[in-house]
């Protein structure tokens, strides 16, 4: 039942690995979004493996409860925005949002 | 072992989120690595991390991403499809990262660190869970984080109900 330090850190960096990937390759708003929640789920999963260790209880649990409320608060402008963007340029696509008309 | 279950699981759909061009099995892959994520919150003992996670992510911003993905895109002409760009680049870039963490990972003897030895597993003692002890540091060492955290939520929303507003038709 007592899970390696390390292999905990080892799935985050393939976690986070993939979430920068999947910003990088992909043309789709949403898609380059859910890449980013990854990246913030990554950071979470090392904040709460360590906080199992801590003597003074809980700060990564702690830390972690906020990282969730940042990313929930950030998810929402940005798809607020991405759906400006589609209204505007009819086009949610990376790479044809270009005019500024 | 269910730890490697949920790692393997999560590796699995998040690599399938990217691979995939459809946008709809990326977002319910998306939606496969974030419920093996909360279960690697359960056993990690953080029982309320775990519902925060359920409750946030798959309850909250799992259902955001899907409508962004329904709003977004003219099913009729099949543009729920995402092409990728960038591919060599960006698999050099994620490759180089993974190699490079797992690389100092494995080279740093992380378990070795004092304060990691001092507490083992028993992080709990004789309480089963750890609600009150988070509700007690919200309300005493975090409060102005979570004050903080409070106002930011407002003006976030707020700011989302501006910005999606159709300025057009008023």
């Amino acid at each position: 039942m007592n899970i390696p330090l390390e292999h905990i850190l080892l799935l985050s960096a393939v976690l986070f690995s993939i979430g920068v990937l999947a910003v990088i390759t992909k043309r789709h708003a949403v898609v380059v979004l859910m890449g980013i929640e990854l990246i913030f789920n990554a950071a979470n999963l090392n904040l709460v493996a360590f906080s199992r260790h801590d003597p003074q209880l809980l700060q990564g649990q702690l830390f972690s409860l906020f990282v969730i409320v940042i990313a929930a608060a950030e998810a929402a402008v940005a798809l607020a925005i991405v759906l400006r963007v589609y209204q505007h340029f009819k086009t949610a696509n990376l790479s044809e949002i270009t005019s500024q008309d | 072992m269910l730890f490697y279950i949920f790692a393997i699981l999560a590796i699995v759909s998040g690599a399938y989120m990217v691979l995939t061009r459809n946008l709809l099995y990326a977002g319910f892959s998306l939606l496969i690595v974030l419920l093996s994520i909360a279960g690697i919150y359960v056993l990690l003992f953080a029982d309320f991390i775990a519902v925060t996670q359920l409750m946030v992510y798959v309850g909250g911003v799992l259902v955001l991403i899907l409508f962004g993905i329904m709003l977004s895109s003219r099913v009729q002409d099949k543009s729920v499809l995402s092409e990728n760009v960038n591919t060599v680049w960006g698999t050099l870039v994620a490759g180089l990262i993974v190699v490079g963490l797992s690389y100092s990972i494995l080279k740093s003897n992380i378990s070795s660190l004092l304060w990691l030895q001092t507490m083992e597993v028993d992080v709990l003692g004789d309480q089963k869970s750890t609600v009150q002890m988070i509700g007690i540091k919200l309300m005493t060492d975090f409060v102005l984080p979570f004050e903080i955290a409070s106002l930011l939520l407002l003006i976030a929303l707020m700011g989302a109900a501006y910005i999606a507003t159709d300025k057009q038709k008023t």
